[in-house]
This record gives C-alpha cells, structure tokens and sequence, in this order.
C-alpha cells in the first residue's frame, strides 16, 4: 500500500516540476513590437466596416485612419474644416453647389487613382444603400433618383456637389467630415458588388459591394484596414500607395478588451501600448505609475436623463424644474466622473459650435421643494428609471435616486442591459430614462435637432428625435429657429442662435443633462505623440511613433 | 478454472441484432426529441425578451424609416408560427442564418469559436482526471486520514469559490506579479500573423507544424484557464471517485481478493477502480460536456474567444440566430458525449454488453 501511494506522489511532483519547466522558460518581460502599436479598447460595438453603413464610434475612428475624405475637421479648430483629398474647394453665391478640386497625385491602397469619379460613386452607394447614417447625406435634399445629378464628376479631378437650399456651408462641409463620407474606391468595390433582386424596399440590382466591404476595405487612408474579427481585433497596416506622409508605423492593432481592469494590467505588463476603456480608479493609479503616462480630449458625448411627458406626475413644468435642482451636480463631477467627465449642462458638447460655457443648476433641494409644491405635489410621487447596467450610468442613477427622495420622491431604479432598455425608451414606455447621446456628426445642428425638434409628437411620428422618445410637444417657434440656423451663413450669428437656444431648453425642457464625456487612455511612456482627438473620426493613430 | 466455450446460435445472433436496433432506435427518438425540444425553447426565448432584434442590427441611431425597413426583410412582421416554420426548415438544412454581430454565417463561426473551447476543455478535462482520481483513490484508500481532509478540503474549495474570483486571482498573481503565464487571449500577436491554423487546435497545429516557439506561447496561454477548469473538475472528479471507491472497497470480491493474496496494489488499482470506473466514466463525460459548452466566467476573465464568450456576447447584443445555432451546437455536443459514454460503458461493462 505505501508503495502505491509513493508512486502516485511521485507522478504528482513530477507532473508539477514539468510544468515549472515548461513555464520557466518563458520570457520575464512582455513586449509588443517596435513597428506595433497595440490598443487595448472594447470593440464590441463594431457591426460593419463599410463606412456607407458604419455608425459606430470605434469604426469612426478606424475609418478616419484608414480612409480618405474630401475634407476633414481642423484638430486645432474644430469650427473649421481642412482639406483632405480637396485640394480647394469653392461655394456658389446662392450656397446651392459645391466645387471641389481635388489632389492629382492621391491613389487608392490597390494602386488605383483617385479620382472625383470615386467620391461620387461613394455618394450615390451611401444614398441608394440608404442604411443608418445614409440621412446625414439626404438631408441635403439628395435622394436615390436625383443623386447622380446633384453629385457628380466634372471632370476627372473636379467634383461637384449640389444641395437644395442655401445652408450654412460650416453645415455641409461639417457633415462631409462623418464617415460616411469616407471615399471608397469605385474601381475594386465594383469587383465585389453581389446581385440583388430588386424589391419594393429596395429598387436596385446590386448592394454597392456593401456585403463584401463590410470585412473588407477600399480606401487610400494612411493605414489600410487588414482584418477585422468581431469582439476580437482590428489589425491596420501602412498603406505605402498613401499620398501623404508615411506612417512611422508598420502596424496598429486594436484588442478587444471589455474590462478597464484587465486593460491596466496589460498596460502595466506592456502586453498592450494604450489603455482606451479605463475606469476613475485605474485612471488614476495609470497616471501616478512613472513608466506610464495619460492624456485625454472632451468628446461629444452628453450624458443625460429625460422625463417623459406621458407620465402626468413628469409632464407639469415645476416638477421638470425641480428635478434639474434634485441633482448633486458636485458630488457626481468629483468622484463617479472623475478625469472621465465634466459637468455640462447644455445640449451642445464643450468645442462645437455655438457652445454654451454655463452651468447654472446646483443642487439646491429647498428651491426643488418649493417647485414641487407650486406643482402640488409637496408630499412628492413614485416614479421609475430605466438603468443600463454600466458605470458610471449605474452610479449616477443612485446618486439621483438619494437626491430626489430628499425632495420625498421615491424613485425606482429599473436595472437592465443597454438593448433592453433602449427598446423601452424607443417604444416611449419609460419614465425616465438616463443614458448618454453622442452626436451623429460634428455640427451643432446634429443634437440641435433631436433636442429641439418634433414635429409630430403622436405614437406615429416618423421624425423619432430625442424630444419624440420623451413624448416632448417642443414649442413650434424653437424648431423653426433650430431650422433657420442651418440656413444661417454668418458662423457667429449661427452660434448665437444656437446659444439662444440652449438657455431655452435649459430653462424649460424635460432633458436634465448633467455632464460632457472625456476620453482617456493610458499609454506606455515609449509610445510616442499619441493624442486623442476632439471627436473620434480625429482620433488619429498615423502620426504615433515609438522608441 | 476454464469455462467451457458456447456456440453462439442463430437464435442467439438474432436477439443480439435485436437489441442492436433497440439501442439505435433509443438513440434516434433521444436525438430528434432533443432537437425538438432545443429549437422550440430557444426560439420561443428568443421571441419573447424585451429587446427589438432590429436595434442590435442597426444600432442606436438610426432612422425611422431604415428600422421600419429592416423589420420587414428580417421577417418579423410575420405571423409566430410562420418564423418557427421558417426557422425549423432552415435549421434542417444547416443553415442558421447569419450573425448580426459579427456579419458571418453562424456556423462559419461556431467552426472558429469552438476549437477554442474544445482545446481548453479537453486540456481541462485530462488535467482534472489526471489529478482527480489518483486523489479520489487516495482519500478513499486512507479514508480518514489527514490525506483524505486535505482531499476534502482542497475539493470543498474547488467548489464552492467562484470561479471567476479565482481566475482573476490567480491571473494576478501568475500573471501580474510572477509573470509565468501570458496575457488573456489564446495567441501572442507576434504568432497571430506568422501561424496559419489547421484544426483551429492551436497546440495541436504548432506541434504538428514543428513552430515550437508558438507551440510554447500558446502553452503560456491556455495552461491558466485550463489549469482552472482542470482544478473546477477535479474537485468534483475527485469526490466522486472517493464515493465510489469506497463503495467498491467494501465489497465482498476485494475481501476475497485480498485472502487470495493479491496486493494491495493490484487490488485497488485492477480490481476496485476497475469497477469504479463504469460510473466514473459518466461523470467525467458529464463535467467534460460542461466544459464543452463553454465557461462563460472562465472564458470572459481570460479573453478566450471560445464558444462560451461567443454565446453570451451574442446573447448581449440580441443576436438570436448566433444564439440559437450556439445553442444547438451545445445540445448536439451533450448527445453525442452521452452516446459516446453509454458506449464506453458497455466496453468496460460486460454485463451490459452480454444483453
């Protein structure tokens, strides 16, 4: 019997001293290549990479690096655009057309020259796709049937662009910047359209190549998009046939990881160069490590929550008022927040323009008792809030839920995943709704719009703004003054209609907006001249080097 | 002592072909029942949780009118009982529809994710019964003993401390602070674009293609998790091998062996566990298709991109046609496991086999 069970200890050991084998011989320090840069950043909500249909915030900022457009936000000055592709571009007196030169030497990754036949075959498929982002094209009045008129090639290096009223040009050139107007090249996705068979949906006979450039790429940015796997990894490599400068990188890699604390352990142990997704608490234990540094840029996120006015106990003015006094504004922008956030107010995000640098609520509960008195509701009410299950929205919820029942409003926090309750929100079966809204594309008319307009507020509207989903009658004379600054071509007077604006919806509106999103990243101190940028189709990755 | 040998009789041929058809025919009405049943519930799920499938295809932020649009191609309008039809014809011939996450057809996907949950949890599996029944036999030899208590608690732990507290632990210490394993994921990406793949069994491709330094750094990588997996089963392995063991050991044919002088050796590892083993194959056949259906926890904290992790996410996004293939997938794993150990049971079983 002892002999037995010698043996089996012996297997035990030995077992284990082949395994410290095995593992001792592994390198003691982790790195990634010196032409690498590897991103650690959650991914997940990547669902395509054709940027016809793409209206995510990671494929923006893949996009932006690795696609052409004809112009793009100015970094320095986001009230401003630059050229890309554009060499100059000119605007006709009644602000109808648009005439853009474009650079001779510029070609697509494939070897193929870009041409202004390209930029208009990427107008027509996003307009005849007509998939999510398609609107922030055909708001310009272009529709499947009159987009080949209104966007067309000249000449080989001369396009122009036709919109059916005079706009404010910093509107138009704005939403050329978004990714949807990313030139794709006509040639190679011509090669890869797949049949369809047209339907009363749809009245074309081919998809555009959407099917095949959903995984795949046709651009001329500085990187060339190699691979994309969902949840997993982007993998970019340098595009040689670029026209600009090459990047000194030969690879980016963005990681999948969903967790700001397995980020920072792998930032830590240098297995990922940049941290993207961390948390206050690993934010700041990344900025006081010495190999590590941080940087961070407002982006346009807004965080918010919104009454909805179905609920008669919500719908009363004081009582909307009152809430906007029921928040401990402080608190939140001290710690939940912290280096992820800063508290705003207003609907425009902080670099927009038409800004409104005021905060003027505090949490005052004494004002927020009156308010509700004068509602008559001194003796306050049961209401709910759809909570995503995510920081800092689950933090912030709670903080509301003690603020209000100091007012005696009791509050129910309603607990799901992001689908679930955004289903709620959209069907307008909610009470309160606390979420963030991230501007389609870099004009103040974007969150103008679905904040300040409905124009039919049935069950039926077909325009489902913001202010649809809170079930929000939006005063007639604020949506028209939203419109007339689309058409206003001064850019200061533009900005003061939009400031106007602001104080009207702060003052008296359902939207309780609390504070504006920072983006942060961690990054290993041999990673260098990475910056975020103003918006994620900025947030460029080309001009990153290492030592 | 010899037994005289009987000739098998025409009769006797005709009885065993007999039973042969019986077992099949078991088998078939389990397989289709099972299916069955799998489609009806998951599509019915599907169906009724408060999320628009239409948002995880579009997202957020899009128009009215493309919602409206998509709905009506996705089918939704239809009548219930139309989209099952539909969904129950498709399913049969293959063809789960395509994944809104990831833009793939599903069973492409499933044919990426699943190597990476069958490598971990066969390496899981091998790590738990190597160590689990020696230590089983262990604890039921010196029942009683300090051994066994440290058996005992050693399996007690295995059991009752999430899992995913221990894998995070045990990352940060093996991995934070000792650095002897690598980073969650399955492949360093060095390796990632200079190792083409086979079976999608990455140890297994390495080692066939001779790329030792991958073979090591995917070691690096799986022996973490599976190590976990391996000591999750383990505990469960070794518990149950200890109960039947002792069971075994009291019986009257080890007495007997042991006046015939054989030894102990001999006694408990030929004669007991031999006779443990039957019901020790059904349950580590059990706690292997368990692991096979992917450990979501496990799978998560170490970015596994397995089978488990692809499943959840989906089910995240309300993207039903990957859930619902995934879950076929996993039904389809338990039947051919049980199939599998009630045919290993009758090769170590004579008695099942003589009927």
């Amino acid at each position: 019997m002892m002999h037995s069970l010698n043996r089996h200890v012996r297997m035990l050991t030995a077992g284990a001293a082949m395994s410290l084998i095995l593992m001792a011989g592994a390198p003691a320090f982790a790195e990634t290549p010196a032409d690498t840069l590897v991103e650690g950043w959650a991914i997940d909500d990547i669902i395509t990479m054709d940027p016809g249909e793409a209206f995510e915030l990671s494929t923006a900022e893949v996009t932006a690096n690795t696609y052409s457009y004809l112009v793009r936000l100015d970094i320095n000055d986001t009230s401003k655009v630059v050229g890309d592709l554009a060499e100059s571009w000119t605007v006709s007196d009644d602000g109808l057309t648009y005439t853009f030169k474009l650079k001779p030497d510029a070609k697509f990754a494939s070897g193929n020259p870009v041409t202004a036949e390209d930029v208009a075959y990427s107008i027509e498929r996003v307009v005849k796709l007509d998939k999510s982002p398609a609107f922030i094209l055909t708001q310009f009045g272009l529709t499947g049937d009159n987009v080949a008129e209104k966007a067309r090639a000249t000449d080989a290096n001369t396009f122009t662009f036709t919109v059916d009223k005079g706009y404010a040009p910093s509107f138009v050139l704005n939403c050329l910047t978004a990714t949807v107007g990313a030139v794709v090249d006509k040639k190679l996705v011509l090669e890869h359209v797949a049949a369809v068979t047209p339907s009363a949906e749809y009245k074309y006979d081919n998809d555009f190549g959407n099917e095949w450039l959903k995984t795949n790429y046709a651009g001329s940015g500085a990187f060339k998009m190699r691979e994309w796997r969902a949840n997993e990894v982007v993998v970019m490599e340098r595009n040689d046939n670029y026209y600009g400068e090459k990047t000194p990188l030969a690879r980016v890699i963005y990681r999948h990881m969903k967790e700001s604390s397995g980020q920072r352990l792998a930032l830590e142990a240098g297995d990922i160069d940049v941290a993207r997704n961390l948390e206050p608490g690993d934010y700041d234990a990344v900025s006081k490590n010495a190999e590590l540094a941080t940087t961070n840029a407002p982006k346009g996120t807004v965080y918010y929550f919104s009454l909805n006015q179905k609920n008669a106990n919500l719908a009363k003015p004081e009582v909307a008022e009152a809430f906007k006094y029921l928040v401990d504004y402080d608190a939140i922008g001290s710690t939940l927040i912290k280096g992820i956030g800063e508290i705003h107010q207003s609907f425009l995000p902080k670099g927009v323009l038409g800004e409104l640098p005021e905060n003027p609520y505090k949490l005052d509960v004494a004002k927020a008792k009156e308010l509700l008195a004068k509602a008559g509701l001194a003796d306050g009410f049961s209401v709910t809030m759809d909570v995503r299950n995510t920081q800092p929205i689950t933090g912030i919820a709670e903080s509301i839920q003690q603020t209000l029942a100091q007012a005696n409003i009791k509050m129910e926090i309603i607990p799901g995943d992001g689908k679930q309750t955004l289903t709620k929100y959209r069907a307008r079966t909610h009470d309160i709704y606390i979420g963030q809204w991230g501007q389609d594309y870099f004009d103040p008319n974007s969150n103008a719009e679905t904040f300040t307009v409905n124009p039919d507020n049935s069950d039926e509207g077909k325009n489902k703004t913001l202010a649809w989903r809170n079930t929000w009658d939006v005063p007639k004379e604020w949506t028209e003054q939203s419109k007339a600054a689309l058409l206003e071509k001064d850019a200061a007077k533009r900005a003061e209609m939009y400031q106007d604006l602001q104080k009207k919806v702060l003052e008296k509106s359902p939207f309780v907006i609390i504070f504006q999103q920072t983006e942060v990243a961690g990054i290993r101190a041999n990673v260098k001249g990475f910056k975020l940028g103003p918006s994620f189709d900025t947030n460029y990755v080309f001009t990153v080097s290492k030592d | 002592m010899s037994i005289p040998q009987t000739v098998p009789t025409a009769g006797r041929t005709r009885a065993r072909a007999n039973g042969w058809a019986k077992s099949i025919l078991r088998f078939l009405v389990i397989i289709v029942t099972t299916y069955l049943g799998l489609l009806a519930v998951t599509f019915f799920i599907g169906r009724v949780i408060p999320i628009d499938p239409v948002l995880a295809v579009l997202g957020d932020r899009a128009p009215a009118h493309v919602v409206e649009r998509t709905r009506e191609l996705m089918g939704f309008n239809k009548p219930l009982y139309v989209q099952f039809f539909i969904y129950v014809q498709d399913a049969l011939t293959g063809n789960f529809g395509t994944s809104v996450l990831t833009t793939n057809p599903v069973m492409a996907d499933i044919r990426r994710v699943f190597p990476a949950t069958l490598e971990l949890a066969t390496l899981g599996t091998i790590i738990g019964s190597l160590f689990g029944v020696p230590l089983g036999v262990l604890a039921a030899v010196k029942r009683g003993s300090i051994a066994d208590q440290i058996v005992r608690v050693v399996g007690l732990v295995g059991y009752s401390v999430p899992i995913f507290w221990l894998a995070l632990l045990s990352l940060l210490f093996f991995y934070a602070k000792l650095r002897w394993v690598a980073y969650p994921g399955r492949i360093d990406i060095v390796y990632e674009y200079s190792f083409t793949p086979v079976t999608g069994l990455y140890l297994l491709d390495s080692f066939w293609q001779g790329q030792w330094d991958v073979f090591r750094d995917v070691f690096r990588h799986i022996i973490l998790p599976a190590g976990l997996l391996g000591y999750f089963s383990l505990a469960y392995i070794s518990r149950m091998t200890r109960s039947f063991m002792l069971n075994e050991l009291g019986q009257e044919y080890i007495v007997a062996a042991r006046a015939k002088g054989l030894s102990e050796t001999r006694i408990i590892w030929g004669h007991a566990l031999r006779n443990a083993a039957v019901p020790l194959v059904t349950v580590i056949a059990l706690s292997y298709a368990g692991l096979l259906e992917g450990s979501v926890l496990t799978e998560t904290v170490f970015a596994w991109p397995g089978l488990g992790l692809y499943i959840t996410n989906s089910l995240q996004n309300a993207d039903m046609n990957a859930v619902l293939g995934g879950t076929i997938v996993i039904g389809s794993v338990f039947i051919a496991i049980n199939i599998l150990s009630d045919l290993l049971y009758r090769t170590l079983d004579p008695r099942t086999r003589a009927r």
